[in-house]
């Protein structure tokens, strides 16, 4: 087997065994589900004037937002920033590996397990008792099943390059605190796009980060033209590539220097 | 498919090192707040030679002993060797390659264990370690097999095996790691600090399983130490490093016979103010009842030096030990300048 | 130099991730204009007390949000040994800047909207609001002690309890009208954030809203919370006793 889906395998096995933690986190999610579906309905109960999306599709995507929640988290390997704190970075490299591999597809590994834990009980959940709509038709569900693939791959590159940024110790340090909100707000967890204003929306539909949350929950919706759905897609593979060259960068770059200097 | 082999001239020898330099620049800053604010405007560098010229090599099959005391350059040499570091100058051969240039396919050909850190994962049972090294070095499903139950069976793994690696004592893990070390049967072997911290027992059975190994399969290790007890158990040949510099580089006899005929008695008395004297040893230091004597064990044996000093006076209790190994680098460095 | 650097970051980081709530409402605001007849100034009322206060008593009682490591790594029975009372000790045992990120931004989001509200301030208004931030002050400090004591019972701090105490002040940043009467029960009488959040509202505001009186007797509403410290402080006094008799 390919070392680096060995890898991946590994610590998705290792990952899933954190049933306890799901289940808190379970209810948890349930509660802010509840919370923000209670806020955003007051919202749109507040005015006539129709809102971009239906209050039926923001529920749907409310409970979408908690199932993958897991997808927005994790920036910094634990492993990683652990080896970096103590200085044995570089026995990784004792292994016949490529280091850029070997971190992608445990940041991969440690998106897809926690959200399968916790994903699949809410989704269920949600669209038996608490308003979740299935998508409407075929076409629509393996989009959204490309889009939540894409979303996988580009977060986990994220995360490649943040924690790659943490040789360069405060800037790194910095960009690891940052990453989760400006996450959180520029992907449409916090907000959905279509409700932000549209200056805004301008700036965030060219970045990244709306092919986290915006791009898969909105092919879920069925909301958009199926012209528009590989641009979509395209849209989050463009930057998944960008993502990707530019973490090999980053830690090639380090790596060198890590050989040279030691430590 | 295994790696490709680097070739380099057919080179008989596993491991040439020639010259090797290496050196780190330290940032130093003085202390207290004068010294951070000074340390704004220019950054003071400390330059530590931690290689210093040094040149050896290795045949395949020899056991060799690397030791020296703290900061000699020890690990800076392994990591040299296993291709993780860089050095400034010097050659630096190792089966045929040059460890930091083609590092993916000589690091497949090489076992390493740091005694500081796993090379196993934490969270995952011993067992899936391995199968995961399996599929990292690319070895074959039948020759897995058999490397794999012959460690366990060597190394007495049988019960560790479904166990986390984060459960483990220090001992079973470093079984663990040299079962790791070893499963994609390298030829060069380099263990660094492998029994700091183990208890008797396990320090045993790591020196027995590394004996077998080198002799009954040929495998060439570099055994890096602080332990005279380890040299002492495995190793014919040894290399002595200080300061970046190699002191010594022959059997381990031949530094015995020039440093090391001294033994070192230490004693507490029963009387702390009893005087104790004898012919042929001298007194080191005495601290009350606790006395350290020096004497050299082809004039007198211990055993007839204890019975001398037993009959003058009472003794509560009493060791026999080698002297450190920061004194026999300080006598040899000693001799060396002059 | 470099330690400065970093705190700043981090409290700069604190600040962010807090104030990100915020920048939902007023988003949202942007796009509906209103919540159910509250404006903006009045909601970022609301959401300015609630971020003071839970950063008034977290900054405060932080002692007790590791007190469960305290009690495994068994550094409790040191403070009991000692003649100060053991609340008071594990209150002051930290003071994490980090967390000054929340109340900067909850801070300047208050001031903002006493500005915006354009009200007139009489004495009683004044002397209201501050009630108001007090009892939230104290319904925190109170949750904080309670997820302490559940140390002395049970090995890991339940998650539920982190949900009750951050999901609390995600409901009381909002006029909790807008939510379903279960919910609005349970923070009402068992954790009583209605008590400085919708409750005293009519009076602070001057004007009648729906579900919201103008009853003088809403004034009062806000000792809820140190009488909700207090059963809290008497649970812990429980659980210093209960632990002291087991030894464990």
């Amino acid at each position: 087997m390919n070392p680096y889906v060995s890898l991946f395998a590994a610590r998705f096995r290792a990952l899933l065994q954190y049933r306890l933690a799901a289940v808190a986190g379970f209810g948890t999610q349930l509660f802010w589900g509840f919370l923000r579906v209670m806020i955003f309905t007051a919202f749109y109960r507040s005015t006539t004037k129709p809102p971009p999306i239906s209050l039926p599709d923001m529920v749907s995507y409310l409970w979408l937002t908690q199932a993958f929640f897991a997808l927005s988290l994790n920036y910094v390997d634990p492993d990683v920033r652990a080896m970096m704190r103590n200085g044995t970075v570089a026995y990784e490299m004792v292994r016949p590996l490529d280091l850029y591999s070997v971190w992608l597809s445990t940041a991969l590994a440690a998106r897809i397990a926690p959200t399968v834990l916790r994903a699949v009980p809410m989704l269920l959940v949600a669209w038996l008792l608490l308003g979740l709509r299935l998508p409407p038709g075929a076409g629509c569900a393996l989009a959204t099943a490309a889009g939540i693939a894409c979303a996988f791959l580009l977060t986990a590159a994220l995360s490649v390059v943040v924690t790659a940024s943490l040789f360069h110790t405060v800037s790194g340090e910095g960009l690891a605190r940052f990453m989760p909100v400006v996450v959180y707000i520029f992907s449409g967890i916090l907000v959905p796009l279509p409700l932000l204003p549209g200056w805004m929306q301008s700036i965030l539909d060219v970045l990244p980060f709306r092919g986290i949350a915006d791009i898969p929950y909105r092919l879920y919706l069925g909301t958009v033209p199926a012209s528009d759905v590989p641009l979509l897609l395209a849209h989050q593979l463009a930057w998944t590539i960008a993502l990707v060259l530019l973490g090999k960068l980053m830690l090639r770059r380090s790596t060198r220097r890590l050989v040279v200097q030691g430590g | 498919m295994s790696y490709l082999l680097c070739e380099a001239g057919g080179t008989a020898l596993d491991i040439v090192v020639e010259n090797l330099k290496k050196s780190f620049h330290v940032a130093e800053r003085e202390p207290g707040t004068w010294g951070a604010v000074k340390g704004l405007v220019r950054r003071r560098v400390r330059v530590v030679n931690a290689l210093d010229g040094i040149s050896f090599a290795l045949a395949p099959g020899e056991l060799v002993g690397y030791i020296g005391p703290n900061g000699a350059g020890k690990s800076t040499t392994v990591k040299v060797l296993s291709g993780i570091l860089v050095p400034d100058s010097g050659r630096c051969e190792a089966l045929g390659c040059v460890p930091w240039r083609d590092r993916i396919s000589y690091v497949a050909q090489i076992g390493v264990v740091f005694g500081q850190r796993t090379q196993l994962w934490w969270d995952l049972p011993v067992a899936e370690s391995l199968d995961l090294l399996r599929d990292i070095y690319r070895v074959p499903a039948d020759a897995y097999a058999r490397s794999r139950a012959e460690l366990v069976e060597m190394l007495q793994l049988a019960g560790l095996l479904t166990v986390p690696v984060r459960q483990l004592s220090l001992g079973q893990r470093m079984r663990c790691d040299l079962a790791a070390a070893l499963i994609h049967a390298p030829r060069l072997l380099f263990l660094d600090e492998p029994t700091i911290g183990l208890d008797a027992v396990s320090k045993l059975a790591v020196r027995d399983f590394v004996r077998r190994l080198n002799r009954e399969r040929g495998v060439t290790v570099i055994l890096t130490t602080h332990d005279m007890d380890d040299i002492e158990a495995l190793c014919s040949r040894v290399i002595l490093i200080s300061d970046g510099k190699i002191l010594s580089d022959g059997s381990l006899d031949s530094l015995r016979r020039e440093v090391t005929r001294e033994r070192r008695l230490t004693l507490d008395l029963e009387d702390p103010e009893a005087e104790i004297s004898d012919p042929d040893a001298e007194l080191i230091e005495r601290d009350h009842g606790r006395v350290r004597l020096s004497f050299d064990p082809e004039r007198v044996s211990p055993a007839e030096l204890i019975g001398r000093i037993t009959a003058q006076c009472a003794v509560r209790d009493l060791f026999v030990e080698n002297p450190p190994i920061e004194e026999i680098v300080a006598r040899l460095y000693g001799r060396t300048a002059k | 130099m470099e330690y400065r650097a970093s705190s700043l970051l981090l409290v700069s980081a604190s600040f962010t991730a807090t104030a990100v709530e915020f920048v939902a409402i007023w988003a949202l605001f942007q796009r509906f204009g209103n919540l159910r007849g509250w404006t903006l100034p009045e909601v970022a009322l609301f959401y300015g007390l609630v971020s003071c206060s839970f950063s008034a008593a977290q900054l405060t009682c932080s002692g007790f949000d590791d007190f469960s490591r305290m009690v495994r790594e068994g550094l409790f029975d040191r403070l009991l040994l000692r003649p100060r009372s053991a609340a008071f000790q594990v209150a002051c045992g930290e003071f994490p800047l980090i967390r000054t990120g929340r109340l900067v931004q909850g801070l300047a989001i208050l001031l903002w909207s006493l500005w915006a509200l354009h009200m007139r301030w009489t004495a009683g208004r004044i002397a209201l609001l501050i009630l108001i931030e007090m009892g939230g002050a104290c319904i925190f400090a109170g949750l904080f002690i309670i997820q302490a004591t559940m140390s002395f019972w049970t090995v890991e701090t339940l998650e539920i309890m982190n949900t009750v105490t951050y999901g609390g002040t995600e409901v009381a940043q909002y006029p909790m009208t807008i939510f379903r009467p279960g919910f609005r029960l349970f923070f009402t009488f068992v954790i009583p954030l209605a008590c400085v959040n919708v409750i005293p509202a009519g009076l602070l505001f001057g004007r009648a809203h729906a579900g919201v009186g103008t009853s003088p007797w809403c004034a009062a509403a806000p000792l809820a919370g140190p009488l909700f410290l207090l059963i809290a402080l008497r649970l812990w006094r429980l659980g210093v006793r209960h632990y002291a008799s087991t030894g464990s």
